[in-house]
């Protein structure tokens, strides 16, 4: 296969992985709510109508609850759907379907069926869309077992993580945040996958561990840079799958760096950070912490609309600056 | 169950639907069926009250004909979804009561391997996908099998089973208008028993007959006395062929009773003895399709005697393969969560 680096953008990335799955296994078709000529609200369909035709990329009328309940229905007798919510908020409406049908299924039926669903949804804030349309709720359903929750953070990942989903046999949720779809970056050309549940290390460094999602991996770097003219070496782990989390990698590079900052968009209060600090307090690498764990989270708020309101609600690049900061100054 | 209709028996036109197209051996197997589901019912709700069974449980005592009559036409291809009241579905659609026995036992030998109970019987092999805890849960997921049918070209129609509660879920608005905008293969079966745990459709719904919501998706709608083997059975044959043909949904509303309450819960405060009594002695499918067989010839009292003979046997033996089954070992509690991956 011939594999070359290239620049796509995030949903460039993800429109091909579609495409390949599209073209390379006739159960796969995709449905969500005006993804067809007008290639969905983000414009991550595209033209894919026109290569595969409306009964492949199926608009679906406004019916997130019966739509998701299509998707799970199809699943379960041979087809494989890759379903768009327009906006992740939007899943609210179906969670009856994600959570007592795809992700119980096949345990209730003592596995007898399997349910191999995708759904997609585009999530986060910065589009100044407030508070229906911004929200975080990945944590949500990786709360959910028989779920596999996915928040790839690059195209590289956007694309080998979908099509990973496409071949797992179990519902996968993809949660992409909406200020990376024009981000770009390296993409292989053709079929490779991502492995689920493998976090991947973005940035090596001494002394702290930044444990982070989606686009909080990018602003962590940029924090990494700062932090490194001030003598402070970041090693940055981009979760990718938060359900099922990555306990050897995380666990390992605490064990290293002896320090850690869990930063994520999603509401700090009993979210993923949580589940992460905990992980490490129960782990053998709590006896290698030189400092308390730090969460960096969304505020207990919802999104609010005034761009600068809509800022503080979730950590920004200065805040993990400071954040990195004040726990490695502790130590010197 | 066969479905082909016979052709040996001169016809009879004064006789029912059933008569007049099933052989009297396709009928007898019906009696026959009719009688598991109602002892099956009754074999559960005995290990209930001695404690060999735990959790709850949602008879279909009195509903045994719509379960029957629908999924007559059906083959063991085609599939359904099911609901909290779904024993009898599950046998109407070819289950064996030792496996589903063995289910509510928590057996490794029952369908769901002990994971589901009464709520998730399922035999996916027959075409059953499962019943349901959730109300109108089943209702978009037989939409999405009948999507995936029509997608597949493979022939198969969709059952929908839900009852009078289920109706007034949005599930049940988004589905039936998507099975129509999509010409789908599917048959929705409202089984209208008259109550949704306590609230009566009278109560709980704006219109008399739910059938009458088939006329906002532009689809067929029929009411039918649920009670009636042959008057279901017919409705039925018409609304699977005519899926079958790819013409699109139709909403079947089966009006029938339950003569038990809700669940184990139920105290009957919200309906009277009478008006039980009145369904009981009256209105019983089984007694009624038995009087039919009787009129016209297919079956005698002694016939009669020797099919509850054999569901009694049946029963027994399902219930003694259930006892003997083995328990799930609690390390083996994560099994069915993910797919195994070798």
């Amino acid at each position: 296969m011939d594999i070359q680096p290239r620049q796509l953008s995030y949903s460039q990335a993800i429109q091909e992985a579609m495409a390949i799955a599209l073209e390379s296994d006739p159960k796969v078709f995709l449905m969500g709510e005006d993804i067809g000529v007008y290639g969905g609200a983000f414009q991550v369909t595209g033209d894919l109508i026109e290569r595969f035709g409306a009964d492949r990329v199926i608009d679906m009328p406004i019916s997130e609850l019966g739509g998701a309940g299509v998707a799970v229905g199809a699943a379960m007798t041979g087809m494989k759907p890759i379903f768009e919510f327009q906006f992740s908020d939007f899943a609210t409406l179906a969670m009856e379907q994600i959570v007592n049908q795809a992700a119980k299924m096949r345990y209730m039926l003592g596995g007898d069926v399997s349910v191999p669903l995708v759904m997609r949804f585009p999530a986060g804030s910065g589009t100044g869309a407030a508070a229906q349309h911004s929200q975080s709720l990945e944590a949500w359903l990786a709360h959910v077992p028989g779920l596999k929750v996915l928040q790839p953070a690059t195209p590289h990942d956007a694309k080998g993580l979908l099509l990973a989903a496409v071949a797992d046999p179990d519902p996968v949720m993809i949660f992409e945040h909406k200020l990376l779809y024009k981000m770009k970056g390296d993409v292989p050309e053709g079929y490779y996958t991502v492995p689920i549940g493998k976090a991947h290390v973005a940035r090596e460094g001494r002394d702290v561990t930044i444990v982070a999602t989606s686009i909080m991996v990018h602003k962590a770097l940029e924090a990494a840079v700062a932090l490194q003219a001030e003598g402070i070496d970041v090693e940055v782990i981009d979760l990718r799958t938060i359900r099922p989390i990555d306990q050897a990698t995380v666990i390992a590079s605490v064990k290293k760096t002896h320090r850690m900052i869990c930063v994520y968009e999603a509401v700090k209060t009993l979210g993923i950070g949580a589940e992460i600090s905990a992980m490490i307090a129960e782990s053998d690498a709590f006896d290698y912490l030189d400092a308390p764990i730090v969460r960096l989270g969304g505020i207990d708020s919802p999104i609010p609309y005034n761009p600068d309101l809509e800022k503080a609600a979730v950590p920004q690049v200065n805040d993990i600056i400071a954040s990195a900061r004040a726990l490695v100054k502790g130590k010197r | 169950m066969p479905s082909t209709l016979k052709t040996s028996k001169p016809a009879q036109n004064n006789a029912p639907f059933a008569i007049r197209n099933y052989t009297p051996e396709q009928l007898r197997m019906v009696l026959h069926k009719m009688h598991l589901i109602r002892k099956f019912e009754e074999g559960a709700e005995d290990a209930y009250l001695r404690g060999l069974i735990h959790g709850t449980m949602h008879l279909s005592i009195g509903q045994e004909a719509s379960a029957l009559g629908i999924c007559m036409p059906l083959t063991d291809a085609d599939q359904i979804t099911s609901t909290h009241r779904g024993h009898g579905h599950c046998i109407a659609k070819g289950a064996t009561v030792d496996r589903m026995f063995a289910e509510f036992f928590g057996k490794t030998s029952g369908y769901c391997k002990g994971r589901g109970g009464s709520m998730h019987i399922a035999d996916v092999s027959k075409g059953n996908l499962g019943a349901n805890g959730i109300v109108a849960g089943g209702i978009p997921i037989a939409t999405g099998a009948a999507l995936s049918a029509k997608m597949q070209k493979n022939g198969k129609v969709v059952v929908c089973f839900f009852g009078d509660g289920a109706n007034n879920e949005g599930a049940f608005h988004e589905s039936l208008n998507m099975a129509t905008i999509w010409t789908l293969p599917v048959v929705f079966v409202c089984e209208n028993n008259g109550y949704g745990m306590s609230t009566s459709s009278a109560r709980s719904t704006a219109v008399t007959n739910i059938a009458d919501r088939a006329a906002g998706y532009a689809m067929p709608g029929v009411v039918v006395d649920g009670n009636d083997f042959s008057a279901v059975a017919e409705v039925s044959s018409a609304a699977v062929d005519r899926a079958r043909r790819g013409e699109g949904p139709t909403l079947i509303e089966s009006k029938t009773y339950r003569h038990r309450g809700h669940s184990k819960s139920d105290r009957n405060r919200y309906r009277t003895k009478e008006e039980i009594e009145d369904w009981k002695t009256n209105r019983d499918p089984i007694s009624k399709f038995e009087n039919e067989l009787m009129q016209f010839g297919v079956i005698d009292q002694a016939g009669i005697a020797g099919v509850i003979t054999a569901v009694d046997i049946e029963i027994a033996a399902g219930i003694a393969f259930a006892q003997a089954g083995i328990a799930p070992a609690t390390t083996e509690v994560l099994n069915y969560v993910y797919t195994e991956q070798h």
